[in-house]
């Protein structure tokens, strides 16, 4: 049901941006979580804390809503091990040097207006869609 | 501590949004990335939920409050400039995502979930960023 599916995605989206206001509010922080991830491994004791406070709140979430909301996950393996493995060293490598992601540049830096955000956002929607794109081609999806 | 409180909670309703959006579903990815096949437009609106709120959300909290609750100042990016290094990433970033569906956020959420293939991803998006600031300090 695709009307279904606009509502859920749309009120999904209200309860990020809630969540993003949250950690604007109370700690002044953005929540870009490619960036709050990223420095997690810095060896930096200094701000360590509150970005694992805020990864182990995006994994317990996971955990206690994977019964509420099952369609939501995809718990059975469905990739391919090199792609998972290849696609998430890009990914962590790319966010890092691009300095963002989804939700960094795609929600909190086009709130804001960034002129760098919109143009990272473009692109890398601009890359995800060639890949699909390309794959299909290659009868990734038959 | 009330700040870690906070950055907990933050990162606890942030899962649920991606949830109950379907983000956390790489199908769901794939499905809106793949504009000329079998194109799935719904995370469209993921993105204007969010950015209705939190764009609302930010002049108002900037405006109120000059300084966060918990913290003397914000912590906002200080780059202004276009240059290679966002858009190289960037479409690094974008590759990645088209291949397996999954970007940080939903990776860790689902790794909560027991998803076996967010696990994976999440081991190997970490080795990436620390690949990344090996790079840069070279």
């Amino acid at each position: 049901m695709p009307l279904e599916e606009f509502k859920m995605a749309f009120v999904g989206g209200l309860i990020i941006g809630l969540a993003s206001a949250v950690l604007l509010l109370f700690n002044g922080r953005i929540a870009g979580i490619a960036g709050i991830a990223s420095r997690l491994i810095t060896f930096s004791v200094k701000d360590l804390m509150w970005r694992l406070d805020f990864v182990i709140g995006l994994i317990l979430g996971g955990l206690f809503l994977k019964n509420i909301l099952p369609a939501s996950f995809e718990l059975e393996p469905q990739t391919p091990l090199w792609m998972l493995g290849l696609a998430g060293l890009l990914v962590g490598f790319g966010s890092s040097r691009g300095s963002g992601c989804t939700s960094g540049h795609g929600v909190c830096g086009i709130s804001r207006l960034s002129k760098r955000s919109i143009v990272a956002t473009l692109t890398f929607m601009a890359a995800g869609i060639a890949t699909v794109f390309l794959l299909r081609q290659m009868g990734a999806y038959q | 501590m009330k700040w870690q409180l906070s950055a907990f909670i933050s990162g606890l309703i942030f899962a649920i949004g991606l949830t109950v959006s379907g983000m956390t579903n790489p199908k769901n990815i794939i499905g809106f990335l793949d504009v000329t096949g079998d194109w799935r437009p719904a995370l469209m609106f993921v993105m204007m939920g969010a950015i209705l709120v939190f764009a609302t959300a930010y002049r108002l909290i900037v405006h109120f409050f000059p300084q966060p609750v918990y913290d003397k100042q914000y912590h906002f990016s200080s780059l202004t400039e276009i240059d290679r290094n966002l858009i190289l990433g960037s479409v690094i970033f974008g590759i990645g995502w088209g291949l397996a569906g999954f970007c940080p956020g939903p990776a860790l959420t689902s790794l909560g979930a027991g998803a076996h293939d967010a696990l994976i991803f999440t081991l190997f998006m970490f080795a990436g960023m620390w690949l990344q600031k090996i790079w840069d300090a070279k």
